[in-house]
């Protein structure tokens, strides 16, 4: 059976009609919807078991607690972490990133050296920026060349003895483009820099396995792999998690307090300051038992058909320009109309409709060097079927009519 | 299937003004310029002012924006030549979605305010 045959039934959201017509929903990149099953195991944790965790010594605390770790132990074997005590959860990617920012960033002097890529979402620039203001601190991009690729020979002249953190995104939320993360870690290991991959949108489309990526860091959100907002998870080494000191403090982080300084919890706790997002935990646990179920590989050449399908019939449209590398590419396709600004695309499709994302999708940087203000961009899910992309072509040749 | 008949997805007014824009161009002799960005979609306006005694004499906008804003930034550059400084400064959205004849949702409202917001800038 087809992939999305197989799990349409599985998302109740996917029922409704918008505008009139059935929900194509081609934006699970921004935010994917959520199976069943994953709704009521949080519904199942707030009607029976929920409670503080960690120190309520009764029965739904005890439970709570055990939920919330069970998640943490799903997570771990579903990216192959080598420990437990690797996986910090967080509130999403952006919330990762931040905590690393703001660790690293306090251990940074002038003259040390940032590196990033041009094809960042804002979530992996802005905290750098933050970080490195006011410290005399250098950000430099690996420039975007080709189709929309990495240039890793510039990348090679980029790093050096001042380079102190690489952070890069394993999928462009616009292009679509695969980043060969191993290989940049590898180099900026080489040199002594420590390494952060934002995998916002690899997570939920590609097997993954952190022992053999190598970062140092590894972000995502549980909200774009069918689980819920408010959650997402920060992979650190351990051996880098150990000598990192916590630049945000609260209670959970804490071993013990006085009224002016205080020792640190063991490794993860330290990074989590404060009441979790507990439910939110079991809702993950649950998205990552489904996406298994599926098998990640599976998803990958669900998708990947679909966004190749995408290329090709957009680009046969006349005046319409897609984006990023035509064939090795991750679940999103960005396109433009000629003579259509992106957010009328959106608005035309939607009366249709069918969701898709419209505007600079956090990517400024990779707007200009696309030459372009926005993009109108369709994005993959286990549920979308090449139907749905048919959809999608037929209503962008019929864009004149809508106006 | 046949596909029926579609209602159009803006107003007239949207429409019309978003494919022949009256005020879209350079203003010579501009004595206030501005500029500023939609942080929603990245979407830049720019307007020109000429005020002479205290009157808004001409004004003329440009840009790379969506149907809505182009259009909206069309209808203010209209409605403040021959104003007073003050009477252009007093113009609202509600002025401009009544010349647009349109419901605009509220995730679009700062594609019609833009052009107000940029107004005010090159007024202050």
């Amino acid at each position: 059976m087809r992939l999305d045959e197989q799990t349409r039934g599985d998302f109740p959201i996917l029922g409704r009609i918008v505008n009139g017509h059935p929900l194509v929903y081609l934006d699970s990149a921004a935010s994917s919807q959520k199976p069943r099953a994953v709704v009521e195991a949080m519904s199942r944790y707030y009607e029976t078991s929920n409670a503080n965790v960690h120190r309520s010594i009764h029965t739904l605390g005890e439970e709570a607690t055990e939920l919330y770790e069970a998640a943490r132990d799903r997570v771990q074997r579903f990216i192959n972490a080598a420990a437990r005590e690797e996986i910090v959860f967080t509130r999403g990617t952006t919330d990762g990133i931040g905590i690393v920012a703001e660790a690293v960033g306090r251990t940074l002097r002038a003259g040390d050296e940032i590196i990033v890529s041009e094809l960042e979402h804002h979530s992996n620039l802005v905290p750098w920026q933050v970080a490195a203001r006011d410290r005399g601190v250098t950000i430099r991009a690996i420039p975007v060349i080709g189709d929309g690729v990495l240039d890793l020979d510039a990348y090679g002249r980029l790093l050096g003895p001042r380079t102190r953190m690489v952070a890069v995104a394993h999928v462009s939320n616009v292009l679509g483009t695969i980043v060969p993360v191993a290989e940049i870690v590898a180099r900026a290991h080489r040199v002594g820099a420590l390494t952060l991959l934002d995998g916002a949108q690899a997570v939920p489309h590609l097997p993954l396995d952190m022992s053999a990526i190598g970062s140092d860091f590894y972000a995502f959100s549980a909200h774009k792999m069918f689980g819920p907002t408010g959650i997402g998870v920060l992979y650190g080494r351990r051996a880098v998690l150990e000598r990192l000191e916590p630049a945000r403090g609260g209670s959970e982080m804490i071993r013990e307090v006085w009224v002016d300084r205080a020792t640190w919890n063991d490794l993860p706790w330290r990074f989590e300051p404060g009441t979790p997002p507990i439910a939110e935990a079991v809702g993950l646990n649950a998205a990552i038992e489904y996406l298994e179920k599926l098998g990640m590989e599976r998803v990958r050449e669900h998708e990947q058909a679909l966004a190749v399908q995408a290329v090709e019939q957009l680009s046969a449209i006349p005046g319409v320009r897609v984006y990023g590398p035509r064939h090795e590419r991750g679940a999103v396709v960005a396109f433009s109309v000629e003579g259509f600004h992106p957010h009328d695309v959106a608005a035309a499709l939607d009366a249709e409709g069918i969701a898709v994302r419209a505007g600079h999708h956090c990517a400024q940087p990779l707007m200009r060097w696309c030459g372009v203000v926005g993009t109108t961009r369709a994005s993959f899910s286990v549920f979308n079927s090449s139907e749905d992309v048919a959809m999608l072509t037929h209503a962008v040749a019929g864009l004149g009519r809508a106006f | 299937m046949s596909a029926p008949p579609k209602a159009p997805l803006y107003s007239d007014v949207i429409r019309e003004r978003w494919r022949k824009p009256r005020y879209r161009g350079e203003l010579p002799g501009a004595t206030a310029t501005a500029e500023d960005v939609n942080p929603l979609c990245g979407d830049r306006v720019r307007m020109q002012l000429r005020v002479e005694d205290g009157q808004v004499r001409a004004a003329r906008f440009a840009g790379d924006s969506c149907a809505i804003c182009s259009a909206s930034a069309d209808v203010v550059a209209e409605l403040v030549e021959g104003r007073s400084r003050g009477d252009a400064a007093a113009l609202e959205a509600g002025d401009i979605l009544s010349v647009l004849q349109a419901d605009v949702r509220p995730t679009r409202m700062r594609c019609v305010t833009l052009p107000l917001t940029v107004l005010g800038k090159a007024l202050a």
